[in-house]
């Protein structure tokens, strides 16, 4: 693999790392399947670009999109705990809507924002990219684990773990899924604005598939570094980002194997079902037996 | 200082399957009595608690503690003024967690959560003075795993987090019930202790009615959704499980399942 395929590599998977946190929030903290990230993530990107093309300051333009992605979340949550909606079928439900509301934001399918200012631009002589979206997101990555190891935090990790407890605590368990969900699709919503930012466009179809790489880094980075302290967690779940983009592009530069770019979705299929069967698989055992 | 008037509670209500458990249950409980409530399987004992918790809430009648109307409170409002312990041991406490964010969550029942860190080492000393009063070791154990514990010690914890913050009332429901008889006794040994500790008001519901007149200073007996019988210390340490069974059958209530004691 070329440097420039590995730089690629690691920049794409900083790019989804905010996505991959919120991922972990919902799936993980509250024990939420949610697919409302397949829209949200777009969704950030439609924000973002719709706003620069019409001259917004991209960093204004970033936090509208977090604050749109927060709204689908909360959608989410609300025909959840207040409609009482299955959970996944709620999240289908609002990623379905928001397919018809990033088209509208967008006017048409694809907005390309070629020669337009973005967020790197000032940062982007200095320091590369990768080095600034590593910043942020080990900054997001403190935040997260701040407040998870906060009262609120604690409550809102009660919660789905053992919500008649945590009721019986006092606490109010809809409105941490209220609130966890909105910081979970605030996040996939970041993730689609910097990607629309560092690769120029933003595309209606980009959320396809997005709650699936999401899911493949969480569990690739529990798999690979198994940990029970939040802190641990959040950090397993960027190394995940990154590894699960290196094999990735290791995958599909590999020539013998013959892989091509419409792999993809094989691929990441394969890398998760790996990510699970293989903590399942005793090596010891397997070692002993073949004696 | 909790009062329940005409207390009526029907599961399924409107529908064929619709089952009356509570037919207006009147009782006032005073500060500092410790009540045992016995009856038969479907008596209601355990839809009483969950109609004080908030678990369940009332069809009709009102719920008073000290002269506040709570009837409409959900659960998570009711516990700063409710403390409870589960039946199972594992309900009561996240598994995940470790012990010492167990203890705290239970430290801020009823109180408003923040953004400040949830641990620091004055809580942690504080943690560790209560449950070494426990003798089982759990003092040198704060960072380990709930879900590492066995179902004794889990209840144990979930005691003295019951303890942890003020309340009015502490449900007991039927929390010896999934344990060993040795563990059992232990558990029920360490309640009586911090009740008398810490001067609770207490309900405690329990399938055997030789527990229901050891314990407590009060004994209640529910039959099919009504209190059939309320006796006070004064007159509980007379009766022994014979004169229970007797007084049942001459009110016509002969069960089998109140024979288990």
């Amino acid at each position: 693999m070329s440097l420039v395929a590995f730089l690629g590599a690691i920049e794409t998977g900083l790019l989804y790392g905010f996505l991959s946190l919120g991922v972990y929030l919902s799936f993980r903290v509250l024990k939420f399947p949610d697919l409302t990230v397949d829209g949200s993530f777009p969704l950030g990107a439609a924000v973002v670009a719709t706003l620069i093309t019409q001259g917004i300051n991209p960093w204004l333009a970033t936090a509208v999109a977090m604050v749109a992605g927060a709204l689908a979340g909360l959608c989410t949550a609300v025909l959840s705990v207040r409609v009482n909606i299955l959970n996944l079928l709620a999240s289908i439900l609002t990623m379905i809507a928001l397919y018809s509301i990033n088209l509208r934001i967008m006017g048409r399918p694809n907005v390309p924002l070629l020669n337009q200012p973005t967020l790197f631009d000032g940062l982007e002589s200095v320091l590369p990219v990768w080095v600034i979206l590593l910043v942020g997101l080990g900054v997001t990555k403190l935040a997260i684990d701040w407040f998870l190891t906060s009262d609120l935090g604690l409550a809102m990790r009660a919660t789905g773990m053992n919500p008649t407890m945590a009721s019986a605590q006092g606490i109010y368990t809809d409105r941490l899924i209220l609130l966890g969900m909105a910081m979970s699709n605030a996040l996939a919503a970041l993730s689609g604005a910097l990607f629309a930012q560092v690769n120029g466009f933003a595309d209606v179809a980009l959320g396809v598939g997005t709650v699936v790489v999401g899911l493949a880094t969480v569990i690739l980075g529990e798999a690979i570094f198994p940990s029970r302290t939040v802190r641990w967690a959040t950090l397993a779940v960027i190394a995940g980002c990154l590894i699960y983009r290196l094999v990735i592009a290791m995958a599909l530069n590999a020539d013998f194997l013959g892989l091509r770019a419409q792999d993809l979705n094989l691929v990441t299929a394969l890398i998760v079902v790996m990510a699970l069967v293989l903590p399942q698989v005793n090596l010891l055992a397997l070692v002993k037996s073949k004696r | 200082m909790i009062s329940l008037a005409n207390i009526h509670v029907t599961f399924n209500p409107g529908t064929p399957l619709a089952k009356p458990a509570l037919l207006g249950v009147n009782l006032d409980i005073a500060a500092g009595e410790f009540i045992t409530v016995s009856g038969s399987n479907g008596a209601g004992k355990s839809t009483l608690l969950n109609v004080i918790s908030g678990d369940i809430l009332c069809d009709r009648g009102q719920i008073l503690v000290e002269a506040e109307d709570i009837t409409a409170w959900p659960t998570a409002r009711r516990a700063k003024l409710v403390s409870r312990v589960f039946q199972n041991p594992l309900a009561g406490s996240c598994a995940e967690l470790t012990i010492e964010e167990n203890l705290v969550l239970a430290f801020r029942r009823g109180q408003l959560r923040g953004l400040r860190p949830a641990l620091n080492d004055r809580f942690r000393d504080q943690f560790r003075a209560r449950l070494a009063s426990l003798e089982l070791g759990l003092e040198n154990r704060l960072c380990d795993r709930i879900g590492l514990l066995s179902g004794g010690q889990r209840q144990a914890l979930s005691l003295v987090m019951a303890t942890l913050a003020p309340a009015k009332i502490l449900l007991l429901d039927e929390h010896t019930a999934a344990l060993d008889p040795k563990t059992a006794h232990y558990i029920m040994q360490l309640t009586d202790q911090l009740v008398t500790e810490h001067r609770l008001t207490t309900l405690m519901v329990t399938h055997s009615m030789r527990q229901a007149l050891e314990v407590g200073n009060r004994l209640l007996m529910l039959h099919e959704g009504r209190i059939v019988f309320d006796v006070d210390q004064s007159e509980k340490v007379h009766l022994s499980v014979d004169d229970l069974l007797k007084r049942f059958a001459n009110d016509g209530l002969s069960d089998d399942s109140l024979l288990l004691s």
